[in-house]
């Protein structure tokens, strides 16, 4: 009977999600882009340009981690799950890893560690500029992701804070655009804009209706 | 006794006299090659096994299509004495549009390129306007190994073993009228067999260009092989240009026509680009891509994950060779 058993998927799904492996698992699967790209780089199956292919990868992860974290919100309310809550901090910071090693792996492979190369680089190419700038910004967020991180800011200017992620969601988009800009070839970057497009909407339209009497 | 029946198959007393598959599928064009002529030249090695075995090649060819004998090239500048990039990269790491802008897409895609029967079209100003076939091509100057360095607008290089000759060879033939001041070449762009034609990456065909004294520059070469064998279809089979001392995308792939103009011909990525890709690009470490340095790059297989880029050389390093055709020119205005 298909009418009992959609709240019983429901109810076994959020058994899932409360389950105490959950997180243990989440974090392993989370992990395994990572180790994936050490063990080709180390077997050799990175292709003919391995430095490239590690900046690229780390750079998609770090998109498809942040329409991950950004999808938590969403998913939680339509589907009335709080369950999901409990993985939005280890995503976002999965995003902060992958962005990180993203900026490591420029700034080691492209930039051989050169501070005044890459302070230079910054300044003169727009589109490094802006990933660079959405790493910025990610770092307070990601420095204060611990619970007492919360009650020292106060929950309203945490919140506040992390409303950057925002404007690290478009920073990114652009970082990917401007780079494929050369070759025209979009189809990627219009993947990931749209599916943050839906997920930065959701937000605005909710907050309209709220705020609308 | 031993008693073979025909259901247990054909016993070969000796395993050598089994022919070698890749041979084997290459009998069709062996035959139209012999066919044409040019077994006696430059594929002589073909005619049998033995030969085949012990090919005459100047780099250890890889053993994947068909050999293409070459002499060593006794032209200025044209053996670089750096270490070779192996042939898997310079066979799995290409840009031909055509086929997909990843890397990996063409060698992934190429396969369904018909590089036979083939022709190039030699038009415009020009005293003898002429259809050559792949065959009249191959046979028309003695084919010459070049050891060159590749640089690609994207900041990484390989060293390559073409085979070829230098396009003046070609140019000399059909006589340029005196008006004739550049040379265009055009490429293949046949939708069915190249899924990216059509797409919105470039306007197809891919058109490149040179101006009439780099076009004749002897280091400037029609080129039909690597590696001691015909040209990989994801290289740019099975005639291509390679000019040493430009990024990589002016050296334009499986060419179709060379038109003789007295205007500077629109070529692909000036299109697409204009404030990126210039007209002339010459490999220069002084003028950068608008998003990227040119100051160094990195060699293919060999500058290993960790180490520094290595820096890139004006012109390619063909300095010497070249130089002089762009003296007095603003290389930062015609970059």
């Amino acid at each position: 009977m298909p009418a009992l058993a959609r709240p019983r998927t429901g109810v076994q799904a959020k058994a899932l999600l409360l389950h105490r492996f959950a997180k243990p698992v989440a974090f392993g699967l989370s992990l395994l882009p990572f180790c994936w790209l050490i063990f080709a780089a180390i077997t050799n199956r990175l292709g003919a340009n391995p430095a490239e292919a590690l900046s690229r990868s780390t750079g998609d992860w770090t998109l498809r981690f942040l329409c991950l974290v950004l999808a938590i919100t969403p998913l939680r309310v339509m589907t009335a799950t709080p369950a999901l809550a409990r993985f939005r901090r280890m995503l976002g910071l999965f995003v902060y890893f992958y962005v990180a090693l993203h900026l490591l792996s420029y700034s080691w492979f492209d930039m051989g560690f050169d501070v005044a190369d890459i302070a230079k680089d910054i300044a003169k190419r727009p589109f490094i500029l802006v990933g660079f700038s959405a790493f910025v910004l990610l770092t307070p967020l990601a420095l204060t992701s611990f619970n007492r991180a919360i009650k020292t800011l106060g929950a309203k200017r945490w919140q506040l804070l992390h409303k950057l992620v925002y404007v690290v969601a478009v920073l990114a988009v652009l970082h990917f655009f401007w780079m494929r800009a050369g070759k025209n070839n979009f189809t990627e970057v219009y993947v990931y804009a749209g599916i943050l497009g839906v997920l930065l909407g959701w937000r605005f339209s909710r907050r309209m209706k709220k705020t609308s009497p | 006794m031993l008693i073979n029946f025909s259901r247990s198959g054909f016993r070969h007393a000796v395993s050598s006299e089994i022919t070698t598959q890749g041979v084997y599928q290459k009998r069709r064009d062996l035959i139209r090659l012999m066919a044409g002529g040019v077994a006696g030249a430059a594929l002589a090695s073909w005619a049998s096994r033995e030969t085949y075995a012990q090919g005459v090649s100047l780099t250890p060819r890889p053993g994947k299509l068909g050999a293409l004998q070459a002499v060593k090239s006794s032209q200025a500048g044209a053996i670089t004495m750096e270490k070779l990039s192996d042939y898997k990269d310079a066979s799995s790491y290409n840009n031909f549009y055509e086929f997909g802008t990843d890397k990996s897409d063409p060698a992934q895609s190429a396969h369904t390129l018909k590089t036979s029967p083939w022709t190039v079209e030699i038009e415009g100003l020009v005293k003898k306007p002429a259809r050559y076939t792949l065959e009249d091509l191959l046979k028309l100057s003695a084919q010459e190994e070049r050891i060159y360095r590749l640089r690609c607008v994207e900041g990484w290089s390989m060293v390559i073993p073409w085979v070829g000759y230098s396009l003046s060879e070609l140019i000399r033939k059909v006589e340029p009228l005196g008006n004739a001041k550049y040379v265009e070449f055009v490429t293949l762009a046949d939708p069915k067999t190249m899924p990216f034609v059509g797409s919105r990456v470039l306007d197809w065909p891919y058109v490149e260009g040179l101006r009439m004294d780099e076009a004749m520059h002897p280091l400037t070469l029609l080129t039909f092989g690597m590696y001691g064998e015909v040209l990989p279809n994801q290289n740019g089979a099975p005639v291509r240009l390679v000019v040493p001392w430009k990024y990589g995308f002016k050296s334009a792939k499986s060419l179709v026509k060379i038109r003789f103009t007295d205007k500077q011909p629109a070529t692909a990525w000036n299109k697409a680009a204009v404030n990126e890709y210039g007209f002339f690009s010459n490999v220069n470490p002084n003028v950068d891509h608008p998003r990227w340095s040119q100051a160094s790059e990195r060699r293919i297989g060999e500058d290993g994950l960790f180490a520094k880029k290595r820096k890139t050389l004006m012109f390619n390093g063909y300095e010497a060779q070249v130089g002089q055709l762009y003296a007095g020119m603003d290389l930062k205005k015609f970059f």
